[in-house]
């Protein structure tokens, strides 16, 4: 089963609810997808055994062969590539801009000249280790580098199907987001009962609807902040399967790069029912169809 | 000889619009015969590669040269690439610029005059 922790809201618990239920767990992959600030090896301390770089495939013209027909320019839905007819005679050219190509490969494949191969730019590192085994894969994009999506793709070829595996995803609800929780079997929305806790939770039940993926809420600091969460979650009938309630304990600990359940061991348990509470609701919903 | 200058309106009396790549309009402009024609700049709702499409649009209408107030690093790349020369510091009306212009007011730049999405900063504003 993939377990995708996400959250529209930034620093809600994303990574503090996915590590905790990671390490509840027996025979887990854990599979860091955000790739512009991982975090979670700070918590998991995996030694990293692997090390792969990433690429994304962006056009390279063999000037000889185009026909300057702009067919490439056409189909590039990310206005990476410019053709400039020539005139008066003067032969045309073909500017490539590799900083706005998602590597999606239309070009090359509807070049009718066959004038464009894929040449890698590199975007980020995968790297891959383990603990206690525990597996683990984090991505890490390159600084500077805007496009995340290639890199989480890439990194999801690493899931291990025989094991229980936990992605713990980009906050937001933009492509990185969607890129990391598809696929998943449950998607765990990470939240805080904040004006801006429901209202990017608003927008990431959204996400999740339209990509058909079970989910339920984690409220994180529960006992701060108002109700509005909760109404909400009651009014559309989703579960709220955990509730963490502040405290300056669990702070000091996440500060210190330690997991809740290493300072508090109630929380394996609290852990454990979230687990056996998404099974539930898995089996439920595979039974209704 | 066809100029285009990036404008806020579809006149000569319109002012200039300041971004090459999310400008509203563009005019082009024949210095030989005085017409002049403008057309909407679609490209300027643009997530991203606006200023590309902007100055493809541009070289699509053989101009020689360009009037306007900032121009980005892809547009100015895509631009000289068409080899049209580029003119910024563009301001006040339409008209205004391409009689500075004629009389050689202005100085082409070598360069971009303003970092990436610069015209999207400007457009929240």
């Amino acid at each position: 089963m993939i377990i995708s922790v996400a959250s529209g809201k930034g620093g809600t618990g994303k990574t503090t609810v996915a590590v905790n239920l990671a390490l509840s767990l027996k025979n887990i992959q854990f599979l860091d997808c955000d790739v512009e600030e991982p975090n979670a090896h700070i918590f998991l301390k995996p030694l990293i055994k692997e090390k792969t770089e990433a690429y994304i495939p962006v056009p390279e013209i063999d000037e000889a062969k185009c026909a300057h027909c702009g067919r490439c320019q056409e189909v590039c839905a990310y206005h990476a590539i410019a053709v400039l007819p020539g005139n008066n005679g003067q032969k045309g050219s073909v500017l490539v801009f590799p900083h706005l190509c998602h590597g999606c490969g239309a070009c090359s494949l509807l070049c009718p000249q066959t004038a464009i191969k894929e040449a890698n730019r590199d975007t980020g590192v995968i790297e891959i280790g383990e603990r206690n085994n525990m597996q683990f894969v984090h991505g890490r994009l390159n600084v500077g580098e805007a496009m995340s999506p290639p890199l989480v793709r890439q990194l999801k070829k690493y899931i291990n199907p025989t094991r229980t595996v936990i992605i713990d995803a980009p906050p937001g609800t933009s492509c990185p987001v969607i890129t990391a929780v598809k696929g998943s079997d449950f998607c765990l929305l990470v939240t805080e009962p904040t004006p801006f806790g429901l209202n990017d939770l608003i927008l990431a039940v959204e996400v999740l609807r339209k990509l058909k993926i079970p989910f339920g809420v984690v409220i994180n600091r529960s006992d701060i902040g108002d109700g509005k969460v909760e109404e909400y979650c009651k009014q559309e009938n989703m579960p709220i399967l955990m509730k963490i309630p502040f405290s300056r304990e669990i702070a000091v600990s996440y500060s210190e790069g330690m997991p809740i359940i290493k300072k508090d061991a109630s929380y394996q348990d609290k852990f454990i029912n979230l687990y056996l509470n998404i099974r539930a609701i898995k089996s439920e919903a595979n039974s209704r169809y | 000889m066809k100029i285009c200058v990036t404008s806020e309106g579809k006149t000569l009396d319109s002012r200039v619009d300041p971004r090459f790549g999310r400008c509203r309009n563009f005019i082009f402009f024949d210095t030989k015969t005085g017409d002049f024609e403008a057309q909407e700049n679609t490209n300027a709702q643009f997530q991203g590669g606006a200023g590309i499409q902007s100055a493809q649009l541009v070289a699509s209408n053989q101009v020689k040269a360009v009037l306007t107030g900032d121009v980005g690093p892809n547009a100015f790349q895509t631009l000289q690439a068409a080899g049209i020369v580029v003119f910024t510091g563009a301001a006040g009306s339409v008209k205004e610029a391409i009689e500075k212009y004629k009389k050689g007011g202005f100085t082409a730049v070598s360069g971009p005059s303003v970092v990436s999405h610069s015209g999207k900063q400007e457009m929240k504003k």
